[in-house]
């Protein structure tokens, strides 16, 4: 009897050790909702500080952004303006170039073109964004100028041409392992119809995978908006309301680099503008991502 | 079928093809701006920093004279703060990933760890940046410190090691966990004896990544503090005097590569732009480490046949 009680010790043993092991490994996986909430909770309780001093009002009307003058304006309209400009000449670049390749890639190159493209776009999309940010002020920039004189020497337009080049890879990444999760049976009736390739593409695998490529798209945007060193090295630190690419101007994220970089007091305002700024920067990246979620499971296609 | 329609028919189908060549084309040159973008990339890094490349340049400190000026202290520096980050990111990650393929019930909990994961991805990296200011540097009393540097890039990778260790994991066939419980084994040792090593090639692709990506990464060290001149390296454990304990060197002011390419990428002085040539080091460790994984993940698909 006793090899029967000491078998059932050893599992009591046993199970303790399952059950801590899962215990651990549970609380290793809810690290992430941990960092999440802790994000929210120094972005939001920052900011509430900071909306202590200026009114929502004047954050969101304000057409001036100076808080370390002494004549000091928060309106954070300048900021979005930098933002939004510079990723949307990022994006003119980034989409377009991307689908084009992804399509490619997906429909038209042979397997040997495929095999020796992805990972050269691959290491693109890996090269640290300073790199790009040194590449934008020092060659794009001076080459920019030779067309137009005028460019001043930090300009958004260099700033974004080159952040549209960096996003290309996740844009084409994503979008043509979406469209290659087309099965073939939708290609080769379309090619039975008499088809060319590019009808079928652009008619019959593009609209099937197209909620695919709008989450790619998506991303691309979020990146584009979150994008720091390429816009801080390359578009000026001078905040701007403008929506003219040829201008300088500041995004929500290099301001946030920009300020950092001086030694801030803690519990100053200046230093609670990076938390506004940060604020505002991630709830417009979560909507862009819930925004992604949705179309995603919208224009779902179930084969 | 009447004469005039075929020489219709053919006409469409001539142009059809024609389209056909001229997208195929277009496809080439829009992949060759990306080409040639990393080229000329290369070129450009070469011919201004070349020169500056030597070992003085590795082995010695920032300077305020560009030509003297070395990369000593933010290439150490960025070798400690990957060791951090490495420390916490891999067994946080994997281990999250294990727990996600292998023991999640399906509930309303495991959702939301999910949902988490997928959003965490798509967080702006400066963003990190100010989580790493407001809770290691204040709310935890680390200080601008290798150690808050490392711990705010361990976060800023986590979704990326958890997101590869999920999916190597998930190419694992079930049978193999079938045969390991028919012979009574429970679920940590599945996991421990076959799961985890099986799987392995697969995360270490997605570590590589990951720490390539860690290591190019600027924004959220220069809102955690990154000093730009340091002309002195972190104690070396046991040695100095009084001698240094195991982990001071973590609690140390830290540089990093892309911090101190970033400080002479932004200076006026036109000489130091050629010390950005610390970018043709840091464009190195990246691209190699890229590469290093993309190899990895070929000779995986290659050998690997369940």
């Amino acid at each position: 009897m006793s090899v029967v009680s000491d078998r059932l010790k050893r599992s009591r043993v046993r199970n303790l050790r399952e059950f801590g092991v899962e215990t651990l490994l549970f609380l290793a996986a809810f690290v992430s909702v941990v960092v999440t909430l802790g994000i929210v909770y120094i972005l939001i309780s920052e900011s509430l500080q900071f909306f202590q001093h200026v009114s929502l009002v004047d954050f969101f009307t304000d057409t001036q952004w100076t808080p370390l003058f002494a004549d000091a304006h928060y309106g954070i309209l300048v900021l979005i303006s930098g933002t939004l400009t510079s990723s949307a000449v990022a994006l003119a670049v980034a989409l377009p170039l991307g689908t084009v390749v992804a399509i490619y890639l997906s429909e038209f190159a042979s397997f040997r073109v495929r095999e020796a493209a992805k990972p050269v776009l691959e290491l693109l999309g890996g090269i640290p964004t300073i790199v790009f940010g040194y590449f934008a002020l020092i060659t794009v920039t001076p080459l920019l100028q030779k067309i137009y004189p005028d460019l001043p020497g930090f300009n958004i337009l260099s700033a974004g041409l080159v952040m549209g080049v960096m996003i290309v890879p996740y844009v084409s990444s994503l979008a043509e392992d979406a469209m290659r999760a087309v099965p073939m049976a939708l290609r080769e009736g379309s090619y039975a119809m008499g088809g060319t390739r590019l009808q079928t593409a652009l008619r019959v695998v593009f609209p099937a995978a197209f909620s695919g490529v709008a989450s790619a798209y998506v991303l691309a945007i979020s990146r584009a908006v979150g994008e720091t060193m390429i816009v801080t090295v390359a578009s000026g630190s001078q905040p701007n309301l403008t929506f003219n690419p040829a201008e300088s101007a500041m995004t929500l994220a290099s301001y946030i680099a920009g300020v950092s970089q001086g030694d801030l007091p803690h519990d100053s305002i200046g230093y609670q503008t990076i938390f506004a700024a940060g604020l505002t920067l991630f709830a417009l990246t979560l909507a862009l991502n819930i925004f992604g979620h949705w179309m995603r499971k919208k224009y779902r296609e179930v084969y | 079928m009447q004469e005039p329609d075929l020489l219709a028919i053919r006409a469409i189908i001539t142009r059809h093809k024609r389209w056909d060549l001229f997208f195929g084309v277009l496809g080439i040159c829009c992949l060759m701006v990306g080409v040639l973008t990393l080229v000329a990339l290369f070129v450009d890094m070469w011919s201004s920093g070349a020169e500056r490349l030597s070992l003085d340049f590795l082995s010695s400190f920032p300077s305020r004279r560009a030509g003297q000026a070395g990369i000593l202290a933010a290439w150490v520096g960025s070798v400690l703060v990957m060791l951090v980050t490495a420390s916490f990111a891999i067994p946080l990650g994997v281990a999250a990933g294990v727990y996600l393929e292998e023991y999640a019930p399906k509930n309303w909990l495991t959702d939301i760890i999910e949902i988490n994961v997928s959003n965490l991805a798509g967080v702006p990296s400066i963003v990190y940046g100010l989580l790493g200011l407001g809770m290691f540097v204040y709310t935890f009393g680390l200080g601008r410190s290798i150690l808050t540097a490392g711990l705010t890039l361990a976060l800023l990778i986590l979704p990326v090691v958890i997101v590869v260790t999920r999916e190597a994991i998930r190419a694992i066939p079930q049978m193999i966990r079938e045969a390991s419980y028919a012979c009574g084994a429970t679920t940590w040792q599945t996991v421990r004896d076959h799961i985890v090593p099986y799987s392995s090639a697969g995360i270490l692709t997605g570590v590589i990544i990951g720490m390539a990506r860690a290591i190019g990464e600027t924004a959220p060290l220069i809102v955690v503090g990154a000093v730009t001149f340091i002309a002195y390296l972190p104690p070396v454990p046991f040695t100095g005097e009084p001698a240094a304990g195991l982990f001071d060197w973590a609690r140390e002011a830290f540089t990093v590569l892309p911090i101190q390419m970033f400080n002479w990428t932004a200076r006026p002085d036109a000489a130091f732009h050629a010390n950005a040539a610390a970018g043709l080091v840091l464009v190195a460790m990246t691209v190699g480490m890229n590469a290093l994984a993309i190899w990895l993940r070929y000779r995986l698909r290659k050998n690997i046949k369940w």
